[in-house]
Protein backbone atom coordinates (compact mmCIF):
# COMPACT_ATOMS: atom_id res chain seq x y z
CA UNK A 1 0.00 0.00 0.00
CA UNK A 2 1.32 3.39 -0.95
CA UNK A 3 1.65 6.12 1.63
CA UNK A 4 -0.90 8.13 -0.36
CA UNK A 5 -3.45 5.34 -0.03
CA UNK A 6 -2.79 5.14 3.69
CA UNK A 7 -3.30 8.89 4.06
CA UNK A 8 -6.61 8.74 2.20
CA UNK A 9 -7.92 5.75 4.10
CA UNK A 10 -6.83 7.12 7.44
CA UNK A 11 -8.41 10.51 6.79
CA UNK A 12 -11.65 8.89 5.67
CA UNK A 13 -11.63 6.59 8.68
CA UNK A 14 -11.10 9.42 11.15
CA UNK A 15 -13.90 11.49 9.62
CA UNK A 16 -16.18 8.46 9.53
CA UNK A 17 -15.39 7.64 13.16
CA UNK A 18 -16.10 11.18 14.33
CA UNK A 19 -19.35 11.23 12.37
CA UNK A 20 -20.33 7.84 13.74
CA UNK A 21 -19.90 8.97 17.36
CA UNK A 22 -22.12 12.02 16.96
CA UNK A 23 -24.40 10.34 14.45
CA UNK A 24 -25.23 7.64 16.99
CA UNK A 25 -26.93 10.23 19.13
CA UNK A 26 -28.65 11.74 16.10
CA UNK A 27 -30.07 8.31 15.34
CA UNK A 28 -31.08 7.68 18.96
CA UNK A 29 -32.72 11.06 19.21
CA UNK A 30 -34.59 10.33 15.96
CA UNK A 31 -32.97 13.38 14.48
CA UNK A 32 -31.14 11.85 11.55
CA UNK A 33 -32.69 14.44 9.28
CA UNK A 34 -31.26 17.16 11.47
CA UNK A 35 -27.83 15.92 10.41
CA UNK A 36 -28.97 16.30 6.84
CA UNK A 37 -30.20 19.78 7.61
CA UNK A 38 -26.97 20.88 9.29
CA UNK A 39 -24.81 19.47 6.53
CA UNK A 40 -26.61 21.59 3.96
CA UNK A 41 -27.05 24.62 6.14
CA UNK A 42 -23.33 25.07 6.79
CA UNK A 43 -22.81 25.95 3.13
CA UNK A 44 -23.64 29.69 3.26
CA UNK A 45 -21.44 30.06 6.34
CA UNK A 46 -18.54 28.44 4.55
CA UNK A 47 -19.00 30.57 1.46
CA UNK A 48 -19.31 33.81 3.42
CA UNK A 49 -16.26 32.96 5.52
CA UNK A 50 -14.40 32.07 2.33
CA UNK A 51 -15.38 35.31 0.61
CA UNK A 52 -14.36 37.36 3.63
CA UNK A 53 -11.05 35.66 4.28
CA UNK A 54 -10.35 35.01 0.63
CA UNK A 55 -8.66 31.70 1.22
CA UNK A 56 -9.40 28.14 2.08
CA UNK A 57 -7.89 28.58 5.48
CA UNK A 58 -9.64 26.35 7.94
CA UNK A 59 -10.27 28.40 11.02
CA UNK A 60 -12.46 31.02 9.37
CA UNK A 61 -14.34 28.38 7.38
CA UNK A 62 -14.87 26.54 10.61
CA UNK A 63 -16.28 29.55 12.40
CA UNK A 64 -18.48 30.41 9.44
CA UNK A 65 -19.81 26.90 9.15
CA UNK A 66 -20.40 26.48 12.86
CA UNK A 67 -22.22 29.81 12.87
CA UNK A 68 -24.55 28.89 10.05
CA UNK A 69 -25.04 25.39 11.47
CA UNK A 70 -26.19 26.94 14.72
CA UNK A 71 -28.27 29.45 12.79
CA UNK A 72 -30.05 26.52 11.15
CA UNK A 73 -30.63 24.86 14.52
CA UNK A 74 -31.97 28.12 15.87
CA UNK A 75 -34.17 28.68 12.81
CA UNK A 76 -35.63 25.19 13.10
CA UNK A 77 -36.42 25.71 16.79
CA UNK A 78 -37.90 29.12 16.04
CA UNK A 79 -40.19 27.87 13.28
CA UNK A 80 -41.19 24.86 15.34
CA UNK A 81 -41.84 26.58 18.64
CA UNK A 82 -42.86 30.11 17.79
CA UNK A 83 -44.48 29.71 14.39
CA UNK A 84 -45.86 26.34 15.54
CA UNK A 85 -44.92 24.51 12.38
CA UNK A 86 -44.32 20.78 12.57
CA UNK A 87 -40.70 19.89 13.26
CA UNK A 88 -40.16 18.13 9.92
CA UNK A 89 -41.59 21.11 8.04
CA UNK A 90 -39.33 23.45 10.02
CA UNK A 91 -36.30 21.34 9.15
CA UNK A 92 -37.27 21.15 5.49
CA UNK A 93 -37.68 24.88 5.22
CA UNK A 94 -34.59 25.93 7.16
CA UNK A 95 -31.95 23.82 5.49
CA UNK A 96 -33.11 24.07 1.90
CA UNK A 97 -33.31 27.83 2.26
CA UNK A 98 -29.84 28.17 3.76
CA UNK A 99 -28.42 25.73 1.24
CA UNK A 100 -30.02 27.73 -1.58
CA UNK A 101 -28.37 30.89 -0.31
CA UNK A 102 -25.06 29.06 -0.28
CA UNK A 103 -25.50 27.85 -3.85
CA UNK A 104 -26.52 31.33 -4.92
CA UNK A 105 -23.42 32.82 -3.31
CA UNK A 106 -21.10 30.28 -4.92
CA UNK A 107 -22.58 30.72 -8.37
CA UNK A 108 -22.51 34.50 -8.09
CA UNK A 109 -18.90 34.74 -6.95
CA UNK A 110 -17.64 31.68 -8.67
CA UNK A 111 -15.36 33.71 -10.97
CA UNK A 112 -13.65 35.41 -8.06
CA UNK A 113 -13.02 32.53 -5.74
CA UNK A 114 -11.65 29.07 -6.09
CA UNK A 115 -14.53 27.14 -4.60
CA UNK A 116 -16.50 25.09 -7.04
CA UNK A 117 -19.89 23.53 -6.50
CA UNK A 118 -18.71 20.06 -7.43
CA UNK A 119 -16.15 20.07 -4.67
CA UNK A 120 -18.61 21.46 -2.13
CA UNK A 121 -21.26 18.90 -2.96
CA UNK A 122 -19.15 15.83 -3.47
CA UNK A 123 -15.83 16.56 -1.79
CA UNK A 124 -12.55 15.24 -3.04
CA UNK A 125 -10.79 12.89 -0.73
CA UNK A 126 -8.36 11.84 -3.47
CA UNK A 127 -6.60 15.22 -3.11
CA UNK A 128 -5.86 14.61 0.56
CA UNK A 129 -2.18 13.66 0.06
CA UNK A 130 -1.51 16.78 -2.04
CA UNK A 131 -2.28 19.26 0.70
CA UNK A 132 0.85 18.95 2.83
CA UNK A 133 1.59 20.67 6.09
CA UNK A 134 4.63 20.62 8.35
CA UNK A 135 4.54 20.83 12.10
CA UNK A 136 8.01 22.11 12.79
CA UNK A 137 10.49 19.41 11.97
CA UNK A 138 8.81 16.42 13.58
CA UNK A 139 5.85 15.76 11.34
CA UNK A 140 5.08 16.45 7.72
CA UNK A 141 1.90 15.11 6.23
CA UNK A 142 -1.44 15.96 4.70
CA UNK A 143 -3.28 18.80 6.39
CA UNK A 144 -6.69 17.03 6.13
CA UNK A 145 -5.25 14.06 7.99
CA UNK A 146 -4.07 16.26 10.83
CA UNK A 147 -7.44 18.00 10.96
CA UNK A 148 -9.37 14.74 10.90
CA UNK A 149 -7.21 13.43 13.73
CA UNK A 150 -7.91 16.50 15.83
CA UNK A 151 -11.58 16.28 14.92
CA UNK A 152 -11.73 12.71 16.12
CA UNK A 153 -10.06 13.60 19.42
CA UNK A 154 -12.44 16.52 19.97
CA UNK A 155 -15.50 14.41 19.11
CA UNK A 156 -14.37 11.58 21.35
CA UNK A 157 -13.66 14.01 24.18
CA UNK A 158 -17.06 15.62 23.76
CA UNK A 159 -18.86 12.28 23.79
CA UNK A 160 -16.98 11.07 26.87
CA UNK A 161 -17.60 14.27 28.82
CA UNK A 162 -21.23 14.62 27.75
CA UNK A 163 -22.10 10.93 27.82
CA UNK A 164 -24.54 11.03 30.74
CA UNK A 165 -26.23 14.18 29.52
CA UNK A 166 -26.63 12.89 25.97
CA UNK A 167 -27.94 9.57 27.22
CA UNK A 168 -30.50 11.27 29.43
CA UNK A 169 -31.56 13.69 26.71
CA UNK A 170 -31.81 11.01 24.05
CA UNK A 171 -33.76 8.54 26.13
CA UNK A 172 -36.38 10.80 27.58
CA UNK A 173 -36.19 14.53 27.01
CA UNK A 174 -39.25 15.34 29.11
CA UNK A 175 -37.73 13.50 32.05
CA UNK A 176 -34.49 15.45 31.59
CA UNK A 177 -36.43 18.70 31.65
CA UNK A 178 -38.38 17.61 34.71
CA UNK A 179 -35.03 17.15 36.50
CA UNK A 180 -34.23 20.77 35.69
CA UNK A 181 -31.65 19.92 33.02
CA UNK A 182 -31.33 22.74 30.50
CA UNK A 183 -32.07 20.62 27.48
CA UNK A 184 -31.80 23.56 25.06
CA UNK A 185 -28.20 24.17 26.09
CA UNK A 186 -27.41 20.48 25.59
CA UNK A 187 -29.21 20.47 22.27
CA UNK A 188 -27.27 23.46 20.97
CA UNK A 189 -23.92 22.18 22.17
CA UNK A 190 -24.62 18.90 20.44
CA UNK A 191 -25.68 20.63 17.24
CA UNK A 192 -22.53 22.78 17.37
CA UNK A 193 -20.50 19.56 17.43
CA UNK A 194 -22.48 18.13 14.52
CA UNK A 195 -21.82 21.36 12.59
CA UNK A 196 -18.12 21.09 13.38
CA UNK A 197 -17.89 17.53 12.13
CA UNK A 198 -19.92 18.39 9.08
CA UNK A 199 -17.78 21.31 8.01
CA UNK A 200 -14.52 19.47 8.49
CA UNK A 201 -15.83 16.42 6.73
CA UNK A 202 -17.32 18.43 3.93
CA UNK A 203 -13.99 19.04 2.25
CA UNK A 204 -13.40 15.33 2.26
CA UNK A 205 -16.69 13.66 1.42
CA UNK A 206 -18.76 16.68 0.46
CA UNK A 207 -21.89 18.25 1.85
CA UNK A 208 -24.22 15.51 0.68
CA UNK A 209 -22.34 12.36 1.56
CA UNK A 210 -21.50 13.51 5.07
CA UNK A 211 -25.13 12.82 5.91
CA UNK A 212 -24.51 9.17 5.12
CA UNK A 213 -21.41 9.15 7.34
CA UNK A 214 -23.46 10.62 10.19
CA UNK A 215 -26.37 8.24 9.88
CA UNK A 216 -25.54 4.94 8.18
CA UNK A 217 -22.79 3.48 10.43
CA UNK A 218 -24.70 4.62 13.52
CA UNK A 219 -27.97 3.13 12.32
CA UNK A 220 -26.22 -0.13 11.46
CA UNK A 221 -24.69 -0.25 14.92
CA UNK A 222 -28.10 0.47 16.46
CA UNK A 223 -29.46 -2.70 14.85
CA UNK A 224 -26.80 -4.79 16.60
CA UNK A 225 -26.64 -3.16 20.01
CA UNK A 226 -28.29 -3.63 23.35
CA UNK A 227 -26.35 -0.99 25.16
CA UNK A 228 -24.96 2.38 24.37
CA UNK A 229 -21.19 2.07 24.65
CA UNK A 230 -21.01 -1.04 22.42
CA UNK A 231 -23.23 0.80 19.96
CA UNK A 232 -20.82 3.74 19.81
CA UNK A 233 -17.83 1.43 19.37
CA UNK A 234 -19.60 -0.57 16.69
CA UNK A 235 -20.64 2.60 14.86
CA UNK A 236 -16.99 3.66 14.76
CA UNK A 237 -15.99 0.20 13.49
CA UNK A 238 -18.58 0.34 10.72
CA UNK A 239 -17.42 3.85 9.80
CA UNK A 240 -13.79 2.74 9.58
CA UNK A 241 -14.71 -0.38 7.58
CA UNK A 242 -16.65 1.80 5.14
CA UNK A 243 -13.62 3.99 4.67
CA UNK A 244 -11.19 1.12 4.07
CA UNK A 245 -13.60 -0.89 1.93
CA UNK A 246 -14.66 2.18 0.00
CA UNK A 247 -11.10 3.05 -0.93
CA UNK A 248 -10.46 -0.36 -2.45
CA UNK A 249 -13.86 -0.45 -4.13
CA UNK A 250 -13.11 2.89 -5.76
CA UNK A 251 -9.67 1.64 -6.76
CA UNK A 252 -11.20 -1.43 -8.38
CA UNK A 253 -13.93 0.48 -10.17
CA UNK A 254 -11.77 3.54 -10.83
CA UNK A 255 -14.59 5.67 -9.42
CA UNK A 256 -15.28 8.29 -6.77
CA UNK A 257 -13.72 7.38 -3.43
CA UNK A 258 -16.30 9.21 -1.34
CA UNK A 259 -19.12 7.59 -3.28
CA UNK A 260 -17.58 4.17 -2.81
CA UNK A 261 -17.13 4.70 0.95
CA UNK A 262 -20.78 5.55 1.41
CA UNK A 263 -21.81 2.66 -0.86
CA UNK A 264 -19.84 0.29 1.36
CA UNK A 265 -21.53 1.75 4.42
CA UNK A 266 -24.88 1.03 2.77
CA UNK A 267 -23.82 -2.51 1.90
CA UNK A 268 -22.77 -3.14 5.52
CA UNK A 269 -26.19 -1.92 6.57
CA UNK A 270 -27.96 -4.23 4.11
CA UNK A 271 -25.88 -7.23 5.21
CA UNK A 272 -26.67 -6.43 8.85
CA UNK A 273 -30.38 -6.26 8.18
CA UNK A 274 -30.25 -9.62 6.40
CA UNK A 275 -28.19 -11.36 9.09
CA UNK A 276 -30.41 -10.04 11.87
CA UNK A 277 -33.53 -11.20 9.98
CA UNK A 278 -32.07 -14.68 9.62
CA UNK A 279 -30.93 -14.80 13.25
CA UNK A 280 -34.37 -13.79 14.48
CA UNK A 281 -36.04 -16.47 12.44
CA UNK A 282 -33.95 -19.29 13.88
CA UNK B 1 -64.07 21.79 47.24
CA UNK B 2 -61.32 21.56 49.82
CA UNK B 3 -59.47 18.51 50.94
CA UNK B 4 -58.58 19.76 54.39
CA UNK B 5 -61.50 17.86 55.90
CA UNK B 6 -60.03 14.58 54.79
CA UNK B 7 -56.33 15.01 55.33
CA UNK B 8 -54.89 17.74 57.42
CA UNK B 9 -51.50 18.36 55.93
CA UNK B 10 -49.16 20.66 54.15
CA UNK B 11 -50.41 22.01 50.82
CA UNK B 12 -48.07 20.40 48.30
CA UNK B 13 -49.61 21.49 45.03
CA UNK B 14 -51.53 24.61 44.12
CA UNK B 15 -52.82 25.28 40.64
CA UNK B 16 -54.09 28.80 40.15
CA UNK B 17 -56.39 29.82 37.30
CA UNK B 18 -54.43 27.70 34.84
CA UNK B 19 -55.39 27.82 31.18
CA UNK B 20 -53.46 26.09 28.43
CA UNK B 21 -53.94 25.32 24.77
CA UNK B 22 -52.55 23.27 21.90
CA UNK B 23 -52.55 24.98 18.51
CA UNK B 24 -54.80 27.70 19.89
CA UNK B 25 -57.41 25.16 20.94
CA UNK B 26 -58.04 25.38 24.68
CA UNK B 27 -57.24 22.18 26.53
CA UNK B 28 -57.37 23.49 30.07
CA UNK B 29 -59.59 26.35 31.14
CA UNK B 30 -59.23 28.22 34.41
CA UNK B 31 -58.18 25.24 36.52
CA UNK B 32 -57.86 26.10 40.19
CA UNK B 33 -57.31 23.67 43.04
CA UNK B 34 -54.90 22.60 45.73
CA UNK B 35 -53.82 19.25 47.15
CA UNK B 36 -52.50 18.38 50.58
CA UNK B 37 -49.78 15.93 51.51
CA UNK B 38 -50.05 12.23 52.26
CA UNK B 39 -52.63 11.01 49.78
CA UNK B 40 -53.12 9.25 46.50
CA UNK B 41 -54.85 11.58 44.07
CA UNK B 42 -56.35 10.57 40.76
CA UNK B 43 -56.70 12.99 37.88
CA UNK B 44 -59.61 11.61 35.89
CA UNK B 45 -61.73 12.70 32.99
CA UNK B 46 -62.66 11.64 29.47
CA UNK B 47 -60.19 11.39 26.59
CA UNK B 48 -58.87 14.79 25.59
CA UNK B 49 -60.01 16.40 28.82
CA UNK B 50 -56.55 17.82 29.53
CA UNK B 51 -55.25 15.33 32.10
CA UNK B 52 -51.79 14.93 30.58
CA UNK B 53 -51.66 18.63 29.73
CA UNK B 54 -52.30 19.47 33.38
CA UNK B 55 -49.39 17.28 34.47
CA UNK B 56 -47.09 18.73 31.80
CA UNK B 57 -48.02 22.24 32.90
CA UNK B 58 -47.30 21.45 36.52
CA UNK B 59 -43.86 20.16 35.45
CA UNK B 60 -43.18 23.23 33.32
CA UNK B 61 -42.96 21.13 30.17
CA UNK B 62 -45.29 23.43 28.30
CA UNK B 63 -46.17 27.06 28.60
CA UNK B 64 -49.50 27.97 30.13
CA UNK B 65 -51.59 30.70 28.55
CA UNK B 66 -52.37 32.07 31.97
CA UNK B 67 -52.28 31.10 35.60
CA UNK B 68 -49.48 29.55 37.62
CA UNK B 69 -48.50 26.55 39.68
CA UNK B 70 -46.90 26.42 43.14
CA UNK B 71 -45.29 23.35 44.61
CA UNK B 72 -44.69 23.26 48.35
CA UNK B 73 -45.54 26.96 48.24
CA UNK B 74 -42.65 27.68 45.88
CA UNK B 75 -41.84 27.85 42.20
CA UNK B 76 -40.91 24.59 40.50
CA UNK B 77 -37.22 25.46 40.07
CA UNK B 78 -36.76 25.89 43.81
CA UNK B 79 -38.17 22.45 44.63
CA UNK B 80 -37.15 20.27 41.66
CA UNK B 81 -35.52 17.71 43.94
CA UNK B 82 -38.80 17.16 45.77
CA UNK B 83 -40.84 16.46 42.65
CA UNK B 84 -40.66 13.41 40.42
CA UNK B 85 -42.38 13.09 37.08
CA UNK B 86 -43.25 9.84 35.32
CA UNK B 87 -44.30 10.40 31.68
CA UNK B 88 -46.49 7.97 29.76
CA UNK B 89 -44.72 4.72 29.01
CA UNK B 90 -45.30 5.12 25.27
CA UNK B 91 -43.47 8.45 25.29
CA UNK B 92 -40.06 6.76 25.08
CA UNK B 93 -38.41 4.35 22.69
CA UNK B 94 -38.16 1.03 24.51
CA UNK B 95 -35.70 -0.27 21.91
CA UNK B 96 -33.23 2.30 23.20
CA UNK B 97 -29.93 0.55 23.95
CA UNK B 98 -29.84 0.94 27.73
CA UNK B 99 -30.22 -1.50 30.59
CA UNK B 100 -32.88 -1.41 33.29
CA UNK B 101 -30.27 -0.23 35.76
CA UNK B 102 -29.14 2.63 33.53
CA UNK B 103 -32.71 3.92 33.24
CA UNK B 104 -33.19 3.85 37.00
CA UNK B 105 -29.81 5.57 37.45
CA UNK B 106 -31.22 8.47 35.43
CA UNK B 107 -33.47 9.12 38.41
CA UNK B 108 -30.31 10.21 40.23
CA UNK B 109 -29.15 12.54 37.45
CA UNK B 110 -29.16 16.21 38.32
CA UNK B 111 -28.05 19.22 36.27
CA UNK B 112 -25.02 19.48 38.57
CA UNK B 113 -23.83 15.88 38.40
CA UNK B 114 -24.23 15.25 34.67
CA UNK B 115 -20.52 15.65 34.04
CA UNK B 116 -19.54 13.44 36.97
CA UNK B 117 -19.92 9.85 38.06
CA UNK B 118 -22.79 8.89 40.36
CA UNK B 119 -21.87 8.50 44.01
CA UNK B 120 -22.17 5.28 45.98
CA UNK B 121 -25.12 6.76 47.86
CA UNK B 122 -26.84 7.32 44.50
CA UNK B 123 -26.18 3.72 43.51
CA UNK B 124 -27.68 2.55 46.82
CA UNK B 125 -30.87 4.46 46.09
CA UNK B 126 -30.97 2.86 42.63
CA UNK B 127 -30.65 -0.60 44.21
CA UNK B 128 -33.40 0.13 46.71
CA UNK B 129 -35.71 1.42 44.00
CA UNK B 130 -35.13 -1.67 41.85
CA UNK B 131 -35.74 -3.88 44.87
CA UNK B 132 -39.01 -2.13 45.75
CA UNK B 133 -40.53 -2.76 42.34
CA UNK B 134 -39.13 -6.29 42.16
CA UNK B 135 -36.84 -5.61 39.20
CA UNK B 136 -33.42 -6.11 40.82
CA UNK B 137 -32.89 -9.43 39.07
CA UNK B 138 -33.60 -7.77 35.70
CA UNK B 139 -31.16 -4.90 36.28
CA UNK B 140 -28.80 -5.92 33.48
CA UNK B 141 -31.50 -6.55 30.87
CA UNK B 142 -32.01 -4.24 27.95
CA UNK B 143 -35.32 -2.45 28.45
CA UNK B 144 -36.66 -3.70 25.11
CA UNK B 145 -36.64 -7.27 26.44
CA UNK B 146 -39.16 -6.46 29.17
CA UNK B 147 -42.92 -6.87 29.17
CA UNK B 148 -45.11 -3.79 29.26
CA UNK B 149 -45.72 -4.21 32.97
CA UNK B 150 -42.01 -4.59 33.69
CA UNK B 151 -41.27 -1.47 31.66
CA UNK B 152 -43.77 0.43 33.75
CA UNK B 153 -42.08 -0.84 36.90
CA UNK B 154 -38.75 0.43 35.59
CA UNK B 155 -40.31 3.86 35.16
CA UNK B 156 -41.66 3.66 38.70
CA UNK B 157 -38.22 2.66 39.99
CA UNK B 158 -36.66 5.62 38.22
CA UNK B 159 -39.16 7.89 40.00
CA UNK B 160 -38.49 6.21 43.36
CA UNK B 161 -34.75 6.70 42.86
CA UNK B 162 -35.43 10.42 42.67
CA UNK B 163 -36.47 10.19 46.32
CA UNK B 164 -39.05 12.96 46.00
CA UNK B 165 -41.98 14.10 48.15
CA UNK B 166 -44.44 14.61 45.32
CA UNK B 167 -44.84 12.12 42.49
CA UNK B 168 -46.68 12.98 39.29
CA UNK B 169 -47.43 9.94 37.16
CA UNK B 170 -49.07 9.79 33.77
CA UNK B 171 -51.11 6.61 33.24
CA UNK B 172 -48.88 4.17 35.18
CA UNK B 173 -51.55 1.44 35.03
CA UNK B 174 -51.93 1.34 31.26
CA UNK B 175 -51.22 -2.05 29.74
CA UNK B 176 -49.85 -3.64 32.92
CA UNK B 177 -50.40 -7.20 34.12
CA UNK B 178 -51.99 -8.11 37.45
CA UNK B 179 -48.64 -8.67 39.17
CA UNK B 180 -47.43 -5.21 38.15
CA UNK B 181 -50.68 -3.61 39.21
CA UNK B 182 -50.25 -5.10 42.66
CA UNK B 183 -46.60 -4.09 42.77
CA UNK B 184 -47.40 -0.52 41.80
CA UNK B 185 -50.25 -0.24 44.30
CA UNK B 186 -48.03 -1.58 47.06
CA UNK B 187 -45.35 0.98 46.31
CA UNK B 188 -47.90 3.79 46.12
CA UNK B 189 -49.38 2.81 49.47
CA UNK B 190 -45.91 2.80 51.04
CA UNK B 191 -45.26 6.26 49.63
CA UNK B 192 -48.53 7.50 51.09
CA UNK B 193 -47.70 6.01 54.49
CA UNK B 194 -44.40 7.88 54.40
CA UNK B 195 -46.40 11.09 54.06
CA UNK B 196 -45.63 11.54 50.38
CA UNK B 197 -48.15 12.63 47.80
CA UNK B 198 -48.82 10.81 44.56
CA UNK B 199 -50.85 12.38 41.77
CA UNK B 200 -51.83 9.99 39.01
CA UNK B 201 -53.44 10.59 35.65
CA UNK B 202 -55.85 7.72 35.18
CA UNK B 203 -58.50 7.12 32.55
CA UNK B 204 -60.48 4.26 34.09
CA UNK B 205 -63.16 5.43 36.49
CA UNK B 206 -63.86 2.04 38.01
CA UNK B 207 -60.31 1.32 39.07
CA UNK B 208 -59.78 4.98 39.94
CA UNK B 209 -62.42 4.64 42.61
CA UNK B 210 -60.59 1.68 44.12
CA UNK B 211 -57.08 3.11 43.96
CA UNK B 212 -57.32 6.72 45.03
CA UNK B 213 -58.30 8.74 48.09
CA UNK B 214 -59.06 11.94 46.27
CA UNK B 215 -59.92 12.92 42.74
CA UNK B 216 -59.48 15.80 40.38
CA UNK B 217 -62.25 15.45 37.81
CA UNK B 218 -61.46 17.29 34.60
CA UNK B 219 -63.12 18.07 31.35
CA UNK B 220 -61.10 21.03 30.07
CA UNK B 221 -62.63 22.84 33.04
CA UNK B 222 -62.33 21.56 36.58
CA UNK B 223 -65.54 19.65 37.29
CA UNK B 224 -64.82 18.67 40.87
CA UNK B 225 -61.99 18.09 43.31
CA UNK B 226 -61.95 16.47 46.75
CA UNK B 227 -62.43 13.12 48.49
CA UNK B 228 -63.50 10.47 46.01
CA UNK B 229 -66.98 10.02 47.42
CA UNK B 230 -67.79 13.68 47.08
CA UNK B 231 -66.34 13.89 43.57
CA UNK B 232 -67.91 10.78 42.12
CA UNK B 233 -71.50 11.91 42.27
CA UNK B 234 -73.88 11.30 39.44
CA UNK B 235 -74.09 15.01 38.68
CA UNK B 236 -70.33 15.50 38.52
CA UNK B 237 -69.76 12.47 36.33
CA UNK B 238 -72.59 13.47 34.06
CA UNK B 239 -71.03 16.89 33.70
CA UNK B 240 -67.60 15.46 32.92
CA UNK B 241 -68.67 12.64 30.66
CA UNK B 242 -71.68 14.25 29.06
CA UNK B 243 -74.13 11.68 30.33
CA UNK B 244 -72.65 8.58 28.78
CA UNK B 245 -74.79 6.36 30.92
CA UNK B 246 -72.90 3.13 30.40
CA UNK B 247 -70.04 4.61 32.35
CA UNK B 248 -72.29 5.85 35.08
CA UNK B 249 -74.23 2.70 35.58
CA UNK B 250 -71.08 0.56 35.61
CA UNK B 251 -69.57 2.92 38.09
CA UNK B 252 -72.54 2.98 40.40
CA UNK B 253 -72.20 -0.79 40.64
CA UNK B 254 -68.58 -0.40 41.64
CA UNK B 255 -69.42 2.21 44.21
CA UNK B 256 -72.24 0.14 45.58
CA UNK B 257 -69.99 -2.85 46.01
CA UNK B 258 -66.99 -0.91 47.23
CA UNK B 259 -67.26 -2.42 50.69
CA UNK B 260 -66.16 -5.63 49.01
CA UNK B 261 -62.86 -5.10 47.25
CA UNK B 262 -63.29 -5.62 43.53
CA UNK B 263 -60.59 -8.06 42.63
CA UNK B 264 -61.87 -9.85 39.59
CA UNK B 265 -59.48 -10.72 36.80
CA UNK B 266 -61.60 -8.73 34.41
CA UNK B 267 -60.46 -5.47 35.92
CA UNK B 268 -56.84 -6.37 36.23
CA UNK B 269 -56.31 -7.47 32.71
CA UNK B 270 -57.75 -4.43 31.11
CA UNK B 271 -55.28 -3.26 28.52
CA UNK B 272 -56.44 0.22 29.22
CA UNK B 273 -56.69 1.46 25.64
CA UNK B 274 -59.30 4.17 25.65
CA UNK B 275 -61.98 4.90 28.15
CA UNK B 276 -64.05 2.14 29.69
CA UNK B 277 -67.11 2.99 27.64
CA UNK B 278 -65.19 2.06 24.51
CA UNK B 279 -64.62 -1.52 25.54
Amino acid sequence: MSIEALYIILTGALVAASSALLGSFLVLRKMAMLGDAISHAVLPGIVVAFLLSGQRENLSLLIGAAASGLLATFLIELLHRKARLQEDASIGISFTWLFAIGILLISTYTGQVDLDQECVLYGEIAYVPLDQISLGSWWTGPRPLLISGLLFLVSLGYIIISFKGLKLLSFNQDHARSLGVRTQVWHFSFMAMVSLVTVLAFEIVGAILIVAFLVVPAATAYLWSRSLIPMLILAVVFGVLSSVGGYYLALGLDGSIAGAMVSVAGILMAISVLIIKVLKRT
Amino acid sequence: MSLEKQVVGEVVLEVHNLSASYNRKPVLWDIDFQLTAGQLVGIVGPNGSGKTTLLRNIMGLMEADSGYVRLFGKGLNEVRDRVSYVPQRESVDWDFPVSVREVVEMGRYRPKNLLRRLKTSDQDLVDQALEKVGMLEYAARQIGQLSGGQQQRVFLARALAQDADLYLMDEPFVGVDAATEDAILKVLTELKEDGKTVVIVHHDLQTAFQYFDSMVLLNTRLVAVGPKNSVFTKENLQEAYGGRLTVLSKLSQVIASSEFPVREKGFKEKTGKGDPQDG
